[in-house]
C-alpha cells in the first residue's frame, strides 16, 4: 500500500512539467497553432527561471521570468507564423532548435564566467519550492500525502489547467478562440478579431510552457543547473495534447498518466515479472500513437484536432 | 459583434498575394534576409561580450583552416544534405515527415545487425547487405505513418514524431539488452564496429559524402524529370485533382514515404558504420530535426540543400572552434542557426505578398 501511495505521488511530480508543456501547447492548437517549439519554449523558460532565480533570490521573480522567457519564445513564433504567415511546422522546429540552443549557452556561460564550478539555486528559493507541509492536513493518513504535500508548481498547474478550461469553455472569448481553430474564416466573418486572439492565446501557451519548464531546471536536478533539463518533455507534451484530447481537464489526468509510466520501471516490483527498461520508457509514445491511429480510425469529431490546426489564415484567400 | 455595424474603413496597410515576382527578386530578398540575420547575430554576440566580426571570423577559418577542419566539416555536412534529401520528397508531396530522427535510427538499427554480427563477410557484401538493411528500416518507419494517413488521414506530423521516440528506445533496449558489448563490463554500450564493417575513407573522409552528391543528382532528376516525381507534386497541390487525373493516390503517398525513410535510413548506416563506428542512441542526434528546416530553407530544391547543408556544417565546425578559442559553448551553433531560419521564415513573407497601401480616393486593386 506504502509503495503504491509513494508510486502516486512520484508520477505526479513527473507529470507536473508535462501538464504545464500540454497546458500551452492546448491554448496554441485551440487558437489553430499547431506548435511544434514547445521543447525550446520551455528550455527557455528553464534556462529564464533558473537564472532569475539564482540572481535574483527570490521565487516571484524566477517564476515571472520564466513566464516571460516562454512568451517571448512564443512571440517569435507568433509574429512569424500569424503575421508573417510562416509554415507552422518549420516555424515551430526552428523554435525548438533556437530555444533548447540558447538556454544551454547561456547555462554554460554562466558556468565560464562563474567562479565557481557549479550553479546552485539559493537556499531561500530550494526550501520555497520544496514540498509545502499544510500543518494538519498533511498529517492525514494517505489524503495528506496524497494531496498536500507537493511543491507549489504542482498547485499551480492544476489552477492553470481549472484557469484555462474555464477560459476556454465558459467565456465568450474562450468561445471565439475555439471558432477561430475550427473555422478562422467564419470567425472573422462574424467579426471575431482573429489575429488578436491568436496572439494572445499563443503567447499565454508560450508563457505557461515558460513556466514548466522552470519546474524542470529548478526541481527536477535538485537546484543544480544542467543543461538539457527539459530533454524531451516539450515533445512529449506536444504528443499528450492528443492523448488528452484538447480538454485541460483531461490533460491534467493524462499529464500524471504519462509521469507515472515515466516512473513506473521503479516501482514494477522486480520478482513479479521483468521488462526491460526502454519498454516503459517506450509506452507513452506507443500509446500516444494508437489513440491518435484510434481517433482517426473512429473520425471522432469530439476527440479530434481543432480544424484549421497548422493551417495559417490569410484574410484574403477567404 | 457590433463591429460588424461599423462603417467599414480600408486599412491603411493591407497585404495581398503577390505571386509574380521575379527569380532574382527572390534571391535579392533572401539575401537581404540572411545578412539581417548575421546583424541579429552580431547583436547577439555583442550583447555577451564578444566582438561579432571576430567570431564570425573564427566560426568560418574554424571550418576551413586546415585539411583536418575541412574533413570534419565535410563529416558533418553528411547526415544533414542525405536526410534533407529525404524528407524533401515527402514535403513535396505536403506529407509532413517530422520523424527522420527515427528512421535514421531505424536504418542505423538494421544495418548495425549485420555489422555487429556477421562482420566475417566479405567487406562488399557486407557493407552492401548494411546498406540495403538499411534502406528497409527507414522505409519501413517511414511507411506505418504513411499507411494510416493514407488508410484513416491519421495526422502524419504527430504521427511520426512518436516514432522517433520509440526508434529511440529500441536502441536504448538493444544496448542495456540483447546487444551490449560483452566486453564492457556490465557498462550499457553496444560494441564498436569491426574494421570489416566500417566503411572506407576516400580524399580522408568516409565516401559517404560521395553517396551523397550521388543523391543530389539522383534526387534532382526524380523530382523534376520523372513521372514518379511529377506524381509527388501533383499530389502536394491537390489529391483530388491527383485522383482526377487517375492517379493512385494512395500508391503514391505509400512509394514516396518508401523511398523518403528509405534514404533517412541510409544516412542512419552511413553516420553510425562511417563516423560513430558503433550503434549509438545519438546516431540521429538532432539531425532529423534539423534536416527539415535544410529542406525548407532551400526551397526544396536537390542543390539549394547541398549549400544549405555545407552552411550549417561550417556553423557546426566553427562552433566548436569558438568553445576552444573563446570558451563559449557549441550550442552558438543552434542559436545562429535558429536565428538565420527566423530571418528567412520572415522574408518568405515579402517574397508570397505584398504591401497595398490606402489610396485617397477609394479602392484600388
Amino acid at each position: 500500500m506504502n509503495i503504491f501511495l509513494n508510486f502516486l505521488v512520484a508520477a505526479i511530480f513527473a507529470g507536473t512539467p508535462l501538464l504545464f508543456g500540454t497546458l500551452g501547447e492546448i491554448m496554441n492548437e485551440k487558437a489553430g497553432h499547431l506548435n511544434l517549439g514547445v521543447e525550446g519554449m520551455m528550455a527557455m523558460g528553464a534556462c529564464a527561471g533558473f537564472m532569475g532565480g539564482f540572481l535574483s533570490n527570490n521565487l516571484i521573480i524566477a517564476l515571472l521570468a520564466s513566464f516571460v522567457a516562454g512568451l517571448f519564445g512564443a512571440l517569435i513564433y507568433a509574429v512569424l507564423t500569424i503575421t508573417y504567415k510562416a509554415d507552422q511546422n518549420v516555424t515551430g522546429l526552428t523554435l525548438t532548435i533556437f530555444g533548447t540552443g540558447i538556454s544551454n549557452f547561456i547555462g554554460e556561460f554562466m558556468l565560464t564566467n562563474l567562479e565557481t564550478n557549479s550553479l546552485k539555486l539559493p537556499e531561500l528559493i530550494t526550501t520555497q519550492i520544496s514540498n509545502i507541509n499544510i500543518p494538519g492536513l498533511s498529517s492525514i493518513p494517505i489524503i495528506g500525502p496524497l494531496l498536500f504535500q507537493y511543491n507549489p508548481f504542482v498547485y499551480l498547474g492544476i489552477i492553470i489547467a481549472i484557469l484555462c478550461s474555464f477560459y476556454l469553455n465558459h467565456t465568450k472569448t474562450g468561445l471565439n478562440v475555439r471558432a477561430i481553430g475550427e473555422n478562422p474564416g467564419a470567425a472573422d466573418a462574424a467579426g471575431i478579431k482573429v489575429n488578436k486572439l491568436k496572439y494572445i492565446n499563443v503567447l499565454i501557451g508560450g508563457g505557461i510552457c515558460g513556466i514548466g519548464g522552470a519546474y524542470c531546471s529548478m526541481i527536477i536536478n535538485g537546484g543544480v543547473w544542467m543543461s538539457n533539463s527539459v530533454n524531451g518533455m516539450g515533445w512529449i507534451s506536444v504528443a499528450l495534447v492528443i492523448f488528452a484530447s484538447w480538454s485541460p481537464m483531461k490533460a491534467i489526468f493524462g499529464s500524471y498518466i504519462f509521469g507515472a509510466f515515466n516512473i513506473l520501471k521503479y516501482y514494477i516490483p522486480k520478482t513479479l515479472f521483468t521488462l526491460p527498461n526502454a519498454f516503459y520508457d517506450m509506452l507513452p509514445f506507443i500509446i500516444t500513437a494508437l489513440v491518435l491511429v484510434i481517433t482517426s480510425i473512429r473520425k471522432s469529431k469530439e476527440n479530434s484536432q481543432p480544424a484549421s490546426c497548422g493551417v495559417n489564415y490569410f484574410r484574403e484567400d477567404r | 459583434m457590433n463591429n460588424i455595424n461599423k462603417k467599414a474603413k480600408e486599412p491603411f496597410i493591407r497585404t495581398v498575394k503577390n505571386s509574380e515576382r521575379s527569380k532574382m527578386d527572390i534571391l535579392k530578398l533572401r539575401i537581404i534576409a540572411f545578412g539581417l540575420s548575421l546583424i541579429a547575430g552580431g547583436l547577439f554576440i555583442l550583447l555577451i561580450g564578444y566582438d561579432p566580426f571576430h567570431v564570425y571570423a573564427t566560426i568560418i577559418s574554424g571550418a576551413f583552416r586546415s585539411k583536418m577542419a575541412i574533413q570534419a566539416t565535410i563529416k558533418i555536412m553528411i547526415p544533414l544534405l542525405m536526410s534533407s534529401l529525404g524528407v524533401t520528397l515527402a514535403f513535396k508531396m505536403k506529407f509532413w515527415n517530422i520523424g527522420a530522427e527515427g528512421q535514421i535510427i531505424m536504418g542505423a538499427i538494421f544495418s548495425s545487425y549485420f555489422a555487429l554480427f556477421h562482420s566475417d563477410w566479405p567487406h562488399v557484401l557486407l557493407l552492401l547487405a548494411m546498406f540495403i538493411a538499411g534502406f528497409v528500416g527507414g522505409s519501413l518507419w517511414g511507411l506505418i505513418p504513411a499507411y494510416f494517413k493514407s488508410k484513416y488521414n491519421t495526422n502524419e506530423t504527430l504521427f511520426t514524431l512518436m516514432l522517433n521516440y520509440i526508434a529511440l528506445h529500441v536502441i536504448s533496449f538493444l544496448r542495456d539488452g540483447p546487444w551490449q558489448d560483452p566486453g564492457s563490463s556490465g557498462f550499457p554500450k553496444i560494441a564498436r564496429f569491426d574494421i570489416n564493417a566500417q566503411l572506407d575513407k576516400v580524399f580522408g573522409v568516409q565516401f559517404g559524402w560521395i553517396i551523397g552528391l550521388i543523391l543530389v543528382a539522383i534526387v534532382f532528376i526524380y523530382i523534376k524529370y520523372t513521372k514518379q516525381g511529377y506524381e509527388i507534386s501533383v499530389v502536394g497541390e491537390s489529391k483530388a485533382t491527383a485522383r482526377y487525373a487517375g492517379m493512385n493516390v494512395r500508391k503514391v503517398i505509400l512509394r514516396t514515404m518508401i523511398i523518403s525513410g528509405g534514404i533517412c535510413g541510409v544516412t542512419g548506416v552511413i553516420q553510425s558504420a562511417g563516423s560513430d563506428m558503433t550503434l549509438a542512441s545519438s546516431v540521429a542526434g538532432g539531425v532529423g530535426f534539423t534536416a527539415i528546416a535544410i529542406a525548407w530553407l532551400s526551397n526544396l530544391n536537390p542543390f539549394g540543400i547541398l549549400l544549405v547543408s555545407f552552411l550549417f556544417s561550417v556553423l557546426e565546425k566553427g562552433s566548436s572552434v569558438m568553445q576552444s578559442t573563446y570558451g563559449l559553448s557549441t550550442y552558438s551553433a543552434s542559436v545562429l542557426q535558429g536565428i538565420i531560419l527566423f530571418f528567412i521564415l520572415g522574408c518568405e513573407f515579402f517574397i508570397r505578398y505584398k504591401f497595398v497601401f490606402r489610396h485617397k480616393g477609394g479602392t484600388q486593386a
